[in-house]
């Protein structure tokens, strides 16, 4: 394509929508509520997933070994826990570090009675490891795997949390799905109307067209570019109101609510934005196009 | 070179809006087609351009058999063919100038071949020195103009007219008249359709009458045709 009918169809694609101020406003301000509410949906999700992420990496399996392994099995035994992918950390608690822990908690004031065991540590097989995993949907498949191995006597672990949490990660991802598709759907539906009066307008303009040899591109050109620009517009209002918002919000919480600053901290504004501005223009464009080029392909015949 | 061969089109069951028609029209031909309303004049033109496809037989253009073109080159074969209406058909919202290089546009001009073919066609139909005028602030004959113009900047080598005359008045009809037999001149070929007796009886040229899809009479000069 010539670079003269490449402006040409940008400024034809520009002209359209200011033909049809009223239909591209509308065009625009729809798409604009629909990244903006995606944006915050997003928001919520990753701030949300990052403290569910916070949660899981506490949730840890132990495991417990039987009475007559060496040291070097118990090692042999991390060595392969460690290799699991769905493993991120794993912590060995020998016996003496666990019954120090245990006298920390439950001697606490009153280490005079914990003399009495000073030779003799009663949690003598209470060697242990304490493994984090990344994922915690993959708890169960983790402990089948570790009660496999040799030298193992129990691995204890937390049903509830783990399905707990797993279940609602779920939930989370069904339920913005949903709201999304619908959101597009909407989006979609008014930039086709959008351009579908575009061509109404243009009819004559269109049959000239084609009547002097215009290509089918020619004269498509325009409704596509009008499309993209209002996916561009409708994405670039939110994303930057958005991004002034996040910023004072978090500000704002962190001030007012120091007292959740111990369960809630959000993610810092780079972070979010670093993904949901290439995420939010992407979809006004591709919105923008895939409205364009439906009502093209309905009501253009070139 | 137009040529059709037993070509009928019927666009629902009943009578055929064109019926068997035998056409032979060489390059460089001025040919009138005349008829009443319903004559199947303008399904004629339709069917040279490719808008409508014949029911029945076939269509040579500058010897493209129109049943043999894909549909992603009908635009390539069109631009061998300029086209004017009756109601002129220019963009409103662009002025004299803009109107005509809106066909160089279309069809992928470079700039600077456009800056030079369009005064240049502008200046043949006389209108140089309106290119800034919008067509509501020129008289209906100049807006013809204006649509020759912008049917001949590409170089076609045929030229078809509906009616071109029927929005004119005589005087403006005329001088349009003149400005297509001058294009005929440079080697042209020119179809006209109209309904405008006075101007087919004066400018002797050959004559095609069609009455309910049907070729009555072709009349090759002109000379002896009688409405």
């Amino acid at each position: 394509m010539r670079i003269s009918t490449f402006f040409y169809t940008v400024k034809q694609g520009a002209k359209n929508i200011w033909k049809n101020k009223m239909f591209s406003l509308a065009s625009i301000a729809t798409m604009s509520a629909c990244i903006f509410l995606f944006g915050v949906f997003y928001s919520v999700v990753v701030n949300f997933q990052s403290v569910v992420r916070e949660v899981e990496s506490g949730v840890a399996v132990t495991v417990f070994f039987e009475d007559d392994v060496t040291q070097k099995q118990m090692d042999e035994v991390g060595e392969q826990i460690g290799k699991r992918v769905e493993v991120s950390k794993k912590v060995f608690v020998s016996a003496d570090e666990a019954w120090k822990n245990f006298q920390k908690i439950y001697f606490k004031g009153a280490e005079d009675m914990a003399e009495g065991f000073l030779e003799d540590n009663p949690l003598a097989h209470s060697a242990h490891y304490e493994v984090y995993m990344n994922d915690i949907s993959m708890q169960n498949s983790l402990v089948t795997y570790i009660q496999s191995l040799k030298g193992v006597k129990e691995v204890k672990s937390s049903d509830i949390a783990a399905n707990t949490l797993t279940d609602f990660n779920r939930l989370i991802g069904y339920v913005s799905a949903g709201i999304i598709l619908i959101l597009l759907c909407v989006a979609v539906f008014l930039i086709s109307n959008t351009v579908t009066i575009g061509i109404a307008v243009r009819k004559e303009e269109i049959a000239i067209m084609k009547l002097i040899g215009a290509t089918d591109f020619f004269v498509r050109a325009p409704f596509i570019v009008e499309g993209i620009l209002i996916g561009i517009i409708g994405s670039v209002l939110p994303l930057a109101l958005l991004y002034y918002m996040y910023r004072n919000i978090i500000v704002y919480v962190g001030e007012k609510f120091r007292w959740l600053s111990g369960m809630l901290e959000f993610l810092p504004v780079d972070k979010v934005f670093s993904t949901l501005v290439p995420v939010g223009l992407l979809l006004g464009v591709g919105i923008g196009l895939l409205g364009s080029r439906m009502t093209i392909k309905k009501h253009l015949k070139v | 070179m137009i040529k059709l061969e037993n070509v009928s089109k019927a666009y629902s069951a009943g009578i055929p809006a064109l019926n068997d028609v035998n056409l032979h029209i060489e390059q460089g031909e001025f040919v009138f087609v005349v008829g009443d309303s319903g004559s199947g004049k303008s399904t004629l033109i339709k069917l040279l351009l490719k808008e409508l496809e014949p029911t029945k037989g076939s269509i040579m253009i500058n010897n493209h058999r129109l049943g043999n073109i894909r549909h992603k080159d009908i635009p390539k074969f069109r631009r061998n063919i300029g086209v004017v209406f009756q109601d002129f058909r220019l963009l409103k919202d662009r002025n004299v100038y803009e109107n005509v290089a809106f066909a160089q546009r279309a069809i992928g001009t470079p700039v600077k071949t456009m800056r030079r073919k369009v005064p240049a066609v502008l200046s043949m139909v006389g209108l140089a020195a309106k290119y800034k005028s919008y067509p509501k602030e020129i008289s209906g004959g100049e807006q013809q103009r204006v649509a020759i113009a912008r049917a001949l900047v590409n170089e076609p080598k045929i030229l078809l007219a509906d009616e071109p005359t029927g929005n004119l008045d005589a005087h403006n009809a005329w001088e349009i008249m003149k400005l297509l037999e001058e294009i005929n001149q440079r080697g042209t070929t020119v179809l006209v359709v109209t309904h405008n007796q006075d101007i087919v009886r004066a400018m002797k040229k050959r004559v095609i009458t069609m009455r309910k899809g049907v070729v009555i009479e072709d009349e090759r000069t002109g000379e002896d045709y009688e409405d």
